[in-house]
């Protein structure tokens, strides 16, 4: 187990992430598709503060606190996204409400 | 030539000229802001008041100028002073020098007669409105209209340069077309009234360029300087003269004379002016008295010396003059119109005062004469008296009878016994009898150019004045002589106010009990105050010949010989008008006229002269073939192709790049993120990020 693995991970998730986002017509798939592009951001995050970035400015830091760091922020960062998801799900259902459907390429409202 | 102008700013005459122009001006204010919603008799009244009080201040003015001017010519040699010049614009000259355009109020014979006529006709028909426009509805936008139109007048006349004389000149012409579209609900009265405005108008597009030509050149719009021989001789040596081909002083005279010739509807601009009869008949009295149509024969006076110094411009003058003379006398002979017989009449008798001022110039050649010009400016004043009368009494005739045209009437002399007699010194000083006011200003115009050399001139007026003899014969007694001609007539379109001829239409046939009612006391008595100038007129002969002079003139060297020299002229032109009153009496005045009056609309020359030489007809086909096939349709096409095809073309630019624009806001989210994500690629490959 090393970085590089780590980071070929996060960018197969994030590409999958990507290509759902795209093409899936249900609000919801698409929602977990974003899902998992945030999560992908969060590998990253975690992978870098276990093996080390190798940045100019990670030199003088203390290894275990950067650690700490990183973990931290991804945890606020599952915090974050969770509380996203929850107005997301709220827009879903009115959404669902509103309209008896979820096909997102029909939620073209803003278009010029 | 600047001790002939001598100001008077500051003392009494300074306050009379303002109060002479402020009066009319408040009184259209007033009534046209407030009082003339509120009450028509109150308007009327007060229309008539501030009218009258003007009245008492030209005479006071005119009593002021004989004692301060006309009293003291060593102060005024050229009997010219300026009660007061207020400078409005100022232009720059290319030489270096300025020239600027005033407000004045010029006091010279002239114009204080004209302010003199006009304050007095002008008061006149407002009395005579209050009876006349009683039952009309619209009374109130009568009289603020009809002040305005005063006061345009007196501004014109007291101007002392042609800045202001412009100025009042186009603000004449927008009350006039307001009072004879008076009547708008009548779509002949606004035809007329278009004609009226867009006739002038044309003419007057072409007096702004003499105006701006001459003042250019000569580096001054003030009359004084106009009209004093250095001006004329600067125009002549005008650099410009090669550049325009032609001598500029006689370019820019002609120029400023088509102004005149519009205003003062010589041929072939005479179209408006019969028309214009359809305004109230108390407007057309005021148009062909004092106001409007004198302006141009007015201008062309004030500008005497300057047209006379021009080679051609008083020829063109004179031409113009006689054949509108004796054109429209023969017209007038065939109308049936009662007030186009009095219109052409007018059209007539401005020929003559035009080709008075074009006679002043002797044929011979040699300096102008004065006399001429004196013999034009008393035609104007006699002719405005007797012919406001003539109008009025038409008006009351009309009202009476709720009909124009001429063969509804007769018989009226013991229905309307105070017009009648009116009526007939109307006729007879506009046929020029003795002693009557007419006869002894046209005598002048004859003498004038008898003594000039204006030969052919001279029988082409004498052969008018036998015409207009004959016609208003014609007129007088058709109107009021023999039976009524009305059994069996439809009564069309009456000129009277529209309420009057409603409730008339009972008892308009039969005619004669209750109808001396309608001679008003405030229609009578203008028109009776009016028949004493029109008898008496005539003998402020020597007067005029004394004072009423052109700037420039000098008395003595041209008013000795005027008034004695032709002993046959008097008894051939009394012979002459006596002979053709005859003559109408013989046609009209007795059994058999009505089959004499049928068959004027009939034959062949007749129906052309009955016709009006369908001059109308003619500039109906100019305007239809020429005007609209060759000019408008070509312009329409390039406005709609060239100059809308341009703008949508750019139009049609804008709305492509908008919508390629648009196409990209589709409102897709996936496509955003598409292109967001594409955009994070080009960034993070070209952006300077590394990868």
């Amino acid at each position: 187990m090393n970085l590089t693995a780590c980071l070929l991970l996060s960018a197969c998730l994030f590409a999958i992430g990507a290509y759902g986002l795209m093409t899936r017509r249900n609000f919801i798939a698409a929602l977990m598709s974003l899902e998992l592009m945030v999560n992908a951001a969060l590998i990253n995050f975690v992978a870098f503060a276990r093996f080390g970035g190798g940045g100019a400015g990670a030199a003088g830091l203390n290894s275990a606190h950067d650690a700490e760091a990183g973990s931290l922020f991804a945890l606020f960062a599952v915090a974050v996204t969770a509380a996203e998801m929850a107005l997301a799900l709220a827009i879903v259902i009115a959404v669902n409400r509103q309209r008896g459907n979820l096909d997102i390429r029909e939620l073209d409202g803003m278009h010029g | 030539m600047g001790n002939l102008q001598v100001s008077l700013a500051g003392g009494a005459t300074g306050h009379l000229a303002c109060g002479i122009l402020a009066l009319p001006f408040l009184s259209f204010l007033i009534n046209g802001l407030w009082l003339g919603r509120k009450s028509r008799t109150a308007s009327g009244l007060a229309a008539t008041f501030l009218m009258g009080a003007t009245l008492v201040l030209a005479v006071l003015l005119a009593w002021q100028y004989w004692t301060l001017v006309l009293g003291n010519p060593a102060s005024f040699p050229g009997r010219t002073a300026l009660a007061w010049e207020h400078t409005w614009m100022t232009f720059p000259l290319e030489s270096g020098g300025a020239f600027s355009a005033s407000f004045g109020f010029l006091l010279d014979p002239i114009s204080v007669m004209m302010v003199l006529v006009i304050t007095f006709i002008s008061f006149l028909v407002n009395v005579y409105s209050i009876g006349y426009m009683h039952d009309d509805k619209s009374a109130g936008r009568f009289f603020p209209t009809l002040s305005l139109f005063s006061f345009s007048m007196l501004g014109l006349v007291v101007a002392a340069n042609l800045a202001q004389t412009f100025f009042f000149w186009e603000l004449v012409g927008v009350s006039s077309y307001l009072l004879i579209g008076f009547w708008y609900h009548k779509p002949s009265a606004v035809a007329a009234s278009k004609k009226a405005f867009i006739v002038t108008r044309f003419a007057d597009a072409f007096f702004l360029v003499g105006v701006i030509l001459v003042a250019v050149q000569v580096g001054s719009l003030d009359f004084s300087a106009l009209n004093a021989p250095a001006a004329a001789e600067s125009l002549r040596n005008s650099p410009w003269a090669a550049w325009f081909g032609v001598n500029i002083l006689t370019l820019g005279t002609l120029l400023i004379y088509m102004g005149a010739w519009g205003k003062s509807a010589m041929f072939p601009f005479h179209v408006w002016l019969p028309d214009a009869m359809e305004g109230p008949t108390p407007v057309s009295s005021l148009i062909h008295s004092a106001t409007m149509v004198v302006a141009g024969i007015y201008l062309t006076a004030r500008l005497f010396p300057l047209f006379a110094a021009a080679e051609y411009t008083l020829r063109i003058v004179e031409v113009t003059g006689v054949f509108t003379a004796l054109f429209a006398a023969i017209i007038a002979c065939r109308q049936t119109d009662l007030k186009r017989i009095l219109a052409y009449s007018t059209l007539s008798q401005l020929g003559y005062m035009m080709f008075s001022l074009g006679a002043g110039l002797p044929a011979a050649g040699g300096a102008p004469d004065s006399a001429a010009f004196t013999a034009s400016m008393f035609h104007i004043f006699t002719h405005a008296f007797f012919k406001c009368m003539l109008f009025l009494s038409a008006g009351v005739i009309i009202h009476a009878v709720h009909s124009n045209d001429i063969r509804d009437t007769g018989g009226l002399r013991r229905i309307l016994p105070r017009t009648y007699w009116a009526t007939l010194v109307g006729c007879l000083a506009l046929a020029g009898v003795f002693p009557f006011a007419g006869f002894f200003s046209k005598e002048e115009i004859l003498h004038a150019a008898w003594e000039n050399g204006h030969y052919i001139a001279f029988f082409a007026a004498l052969a008018t004045g036998a015409l207009t003899a004959f016609y208003m014969s014609r007129y007088f007694f058709l109107v009021f002589h023999g039976p009524r001609f009305s059994a069996g007539r439809s009564h069309q379109d009456s000129h009277a106010p529209a309420s009057a001829s409603a409730h008339s239409d009972g008892h308009a046939a039969d005619g004669a009990a209750g109808q001396s009612a309608k001679e008003m006391p405030s229609m009578v008595w203008p028109i009776l105050i009016l028949a004493v100038p029109s008898v008496i007129a005539g003998f402020a002969k020597n007067f005029f010949i004394a004072h009423v002079l052109p700037m420039y003139a000098v008395i003595a060297e041209n008013g000795s010989e005027a008034g004695s020299g032709l002993p046959w002229l008097s008894p051939l032109a009394t012979v002459l008008a006596v002979s053709s009153i005859a003559l109408g009496w013989a046609w009209y005045g007795r059994k058999g006229r009505k089959s004499i009056l049928g068959a004027e609309q009939e034959t062949g020359l007749a129906k052309i002269v009955a016709n009006k030489f369908y001059i109308d007809e003619g500039y109906r086909f100019l305007v239809r073939n020429v005007g609209n096939r060759l000019v408008a349709a070509p312009i329409t096409w390039f406005e709609r192709t060239v100059v809308n095809g341009a703008f949508d073309a750019v139009t049609a630019v804008i709305r492509g790049a908008a919508w390629v624009q648009s196409m990209v806001q589709s409102g897709q989210v996936q496509a955003y993120i598409g292109i967001a994500l594409v955009g994070l690629l080009i960034l993070a490959r070209w952006g300077g990020l590394g990868l």
